[in-house]
């Protein structure tokens, strides 16, 4: 472990390489609170990307915000590195208002094409040399930019329900072989919600395949950034990624919130959220494995049931914590709502009464699913997906984990309590679905080890200091400004959010990095010139929520 | 011993053997053949009644529900047909992948403009008589939702709606109380309300011509089917 002031020392260097890195193609620079930035010319993002990336080693394009400004646009590509996430850098692209084009970040950084599209779907700013920029989220017709400035959400739009064509079609010049369109989704079982991916199949294999996303764009950017920092954002994190995980994200504004206003949080808060946040990654993760064992081989009872019978356990554990089953609302800017439930024995015995019983759960689960030759045929090198087309896809969680990259928020960049616990960070080096699945069931039991430790110490600890919130004052006005981009380690990965003060007490720019985004833009480059049904399961693997993917 | 030869191994009576039926039915007449039901139809062993109100019972009783995943309410639907709520007790739990072997819907999550031509679809394609349950305030209103630029303000925009269920997201049991609700409703021959729905599929040509429409003309084809979303007269 290093000290305080050799990390301080080792930023400044980091600094003054990356000036001389950058050299004079850096404009100005930009402060954010969680990085150094530099201001670059929209002709030279490529170059300036491409020597972070291969001489910086800055391999991890997290996130790609847009924004307007009264007199520019302005796209931020928050880099870091899959070594070191706390090592950062923001690359700040200004474009003028009449003529907002850069260049486009994709040949560096493949993850950039998704960000980018939605940049320009909800911004406006193009980027040159973009392969595919088209609208992401909203309908192809749609008029006009919904976050630009000069939006009128009152005016009418048209969207069209059409067939889709066959992209490959006209490139079939041998009229032997001929292929298929098959539109999975948006209604469909096994995608998860309204997912809808095209597919071309040649026979039973994938030629080509796209996802096609924004059946669930429920403008969550605007909610918050309608909302005031005190009170009205906390409760939209819930919705973003719903499986239960919304500790998890409301986390990830927390943090935000805190690091931008600067605020501490109590350390009895900090256990409690802990707690709860792992609870949620256990109910998430069941879901995720009971769904899973649903898509490949259709198991409706056991597995399905079993998961559910778990989470249902879990869920009135945090019920009984947070007033909620789903969409709990339960932390505060500073702290979390309330303390733990009275009488505070009852609790500790229900979730003791859980972790004791879990062991043995997971053993059946293992009986039931992992050692099953079915699910082994259907699983083990299927949906291969290779750490470096991970890393290129900016993929994270336990799909990064699977492929052996070894990232995992919570031990790479601390928050909470977790720096404190002993817990380990799982990783497999199978690439395939198989290895996802079970990383998955082995994070349940980490975060089993985590909720232990943290009744233990909530146990003990004195009752004259249990401090559940910090005085965060009644109306929250960070300086006018001030710009962080933070993210936790959600059940699905690198859950980041940006925002941007305007000095009220309503954020001017609030943007979602969302870890099933990114993930879920690998599927093409799993499934492509594989067997249809391994489609089907690489999409379950993925563990995709559309609610956070669309947002 | 092969079977067609004479059994001569059996001796006695051929009667069936009561022994055990009388030792339980005790004493006196065995009011099991003679029941209230038989005492209030009277001799004859008919049950008389409308053919309508027999079909509406059945209907009420075994519903098929589409499997409609949209947002958050999805999970919580999940868990109603799951272990612990299970919604089978009530003759509901059968979750049908296409909505042409559905009879009820359930639609759990906000409608947004990208979405709102395709459930009109799947609706379009259930078979009569079909009923829907809104689940969730999002398919009210549009809920937390409401002031998004791309959130239709309620399903019943697009779809007539029976029951609507509010909560964010409503338990399982408000659920299974909106389904009982809606299976009362079925069984006494109610039928959907008939609601104003202001957003429908057309045929592109068919749109009044306006400046957004000339706009799109060349992007779209006459026959496309279309939805106009006017957002200004939403609630």
């Amino acid at each position: 472990m290093s000290t305080g002031i050799e990390t301080q020392s080792d930023a400044e260097t980091g600094e003054a390489e990356l000036e001389a890195l950058i050299g004079d193609r850096a404009l100005a620079r930009d402060e954010h609170l969680n990085a150094p930035g530099f201001v670059v010319n929209p002709d030279d993002v490529q170059d300036v990307l491409f020597d972070l990336r291969d001489e910086a080693g800055y391999d991890h394009c997290s996130c790609v915000t847009a924004q307007q400004y009264e007199d520019r646009f302005e796209t931020i590509y928050h880099l870091k590195k899959y070594a070191d996430p706390t090592d950062e850098v923001s690359i700040v692209v200004p474009t003028p208002l009449s003529d907002p084009v850069s260049k486009s970040a994709e040949p560096v950084y493949r993850t950039a094409d998704w960000h980018e599209r939605e940049a320009y779907d909800l911004v406006g700013i193009g980027y040159e040399g973009h392969p595919d920029l088209r609208r992401i989220l909203l309908p192809e017709t749609w008029q006009g930019h919904p976050l630009s400035a000069d939006y009128d959400q009152e005016k009418p739009q048209v969207v069209t329900l059409t067939e889709h064509a066959n992209p490959l079609e006209s490139d079939h010049r041998d009229p032997e072989s001929d292929t298929m369109f098959l539109n999975v989704g948006p209604h469909h079982p096994a995608t998860h919600g309204v997912l809808h991916v095209k597919t071309v199949l040649d026979g039973e294999t994938i030629a080509d395949l796209e996802p096609d996303i924004g059946y669930l764009h429920r403008c969550e950017e605007q909610m918050c950034q309608q909302g005031t920092y005190r009170h009205q954002i906390m409760p939209y994190p819930d919705r973003w990624d719903y499986v239960s995980s919304g500790l998890l994200n409301e986390w990830a504004y927390a943090r935000a919130i805190e690091d931008l206003a600067d605020i501490d949080v109590p350390e009895y808060a900090q256990i409690v959220r802990t707690l709860g946040a792992e609870l949620c990654r256990i109910a998430s993760h069941m879901l995720a494995l009971g769904t899973f064992a649903l898509d490949v081989y259709g198991e409706f009872t056991a597995t399905f049931m079993y998961t559910f019978r778990d989470r249902e356990l879990v869920q009135d554990i945090l019920e009984d914590l947070t007033g909620q089953r789903m969409m709990f609302n339960y932390f505060r800017v500073g702290g979390v709502a309330w303390d733990l439930p009275e009488p505070r024995e009852d609790f500790f015995e229900q979730t003791r009464d859980f972790l004791d019983e879990l062991p043995a759960k997971v053993a059946e689960y293992n009986d039931l699913i992992t050692t099953n030759e079915i699910f082994q045929t259907r699983c083990i090198d299927t949906g291969v997906l290779e750490p470096d087309v991970a890393k290129d896809y900016g993929c994270t969680g336990p799909v990064a984990r699977g492929s052996g990259v070894d990232y995992d928020l919570r031990r790479d960049d601390p928050y909470g309590y977790y720096e404190n616990l002993e817990w380990d960070v799982v990783t497999r080096d199978g690439c395939d679905n198989y290895a996802r699945v079970l990383c998955r069931m082995e994070e349940v039991e980490e975060s089993a080890k985590i909720v232990e430790q943290c009744l233990d110490l909530l146990e003990d600890w004195p009752e004259d200091d249990r401090e559940v919130q910090a005085n965060v004052p009644r109306t929250l006005k960070p300086d006018a400004d001030t710009e962080t981009y933070r993210a936790v380690e959600a059940a699905k990965g690198e859950l980041g959010i940006y925002m941007r003060s305007d000095g009220t007490d309503k954020p001017a720019r609030f943007k979602i990095r969302s870890p099933c985004f990114s993930n879920l833009q690998a599927l093409g480059e799993m499934s492509e010139g594989e067997y249809i049904p391994d489609l089907i399961a690489s999409l379950g693997s993925l563990d995709i929520v559309l609610g956070e993917v669309d947002r | 011993m092969s079977s067609d030869e004479p059994r001569q191994t059996i001796h006695g009576s051929t009667a069936p053997s009561t022994d055990t039926r009388e030792a339980r039915m005790g004493e006196g007449v065995d009011d099991r053949f003679n029941s209230k039901l038989r005492e209030a139809f009277g001799t004859s062993p008919f049950i008389l009644t409308k053919f309508d109100q027999f079909m509406n019972w059945v209907r009420g009783n075994s519903m098929f529900m589409l499997q409609f995943g949209i947002a958050c309410c999805s999970i919580e639907m999940i868990h109603t047909y799951a272990i612990k709520h299970d919604v089978d007790r009530y003759g509901a739990g059968v979750p049908r992948a296409s909505p042409r072997q559905a009879d009820v819907m359930i639609v759990p999550g906000t409608i947004v403009s990208k979405f709102g031509p395709r459930m009109k679809r799947v609706y379009d394609q259930m078979p009569e008589p079909k009923f829907v349950v809104g689940m969730g305030s999002c398919t009210i209103s549009g809920g937390p939702f409401q002031e998004g630029y791309n959130v239709v303000k309620g399903a019943e925009e697009i779809i007539p709606i029976d029951i609507h269920v509010p909560g964010c997201p409503p338990r399982p049991e408000a659920l299974i109380y909106g389904i009982l609700k809606l299976q009362e409703r079925i069984q006494n021959g109610e039928s959907s309300p008939v609601v104003v729905k202001p957003y429908e599929l057309e045929e592109f040509g068919d749109l009044p011509e306006d400046e957004l429409v000339q706009k799109l003309a060349s992007e779209i084809d006459e026959d496309d089917l279309v939805m106009r979303y006017n957002w200004a007269d939403s609630p």
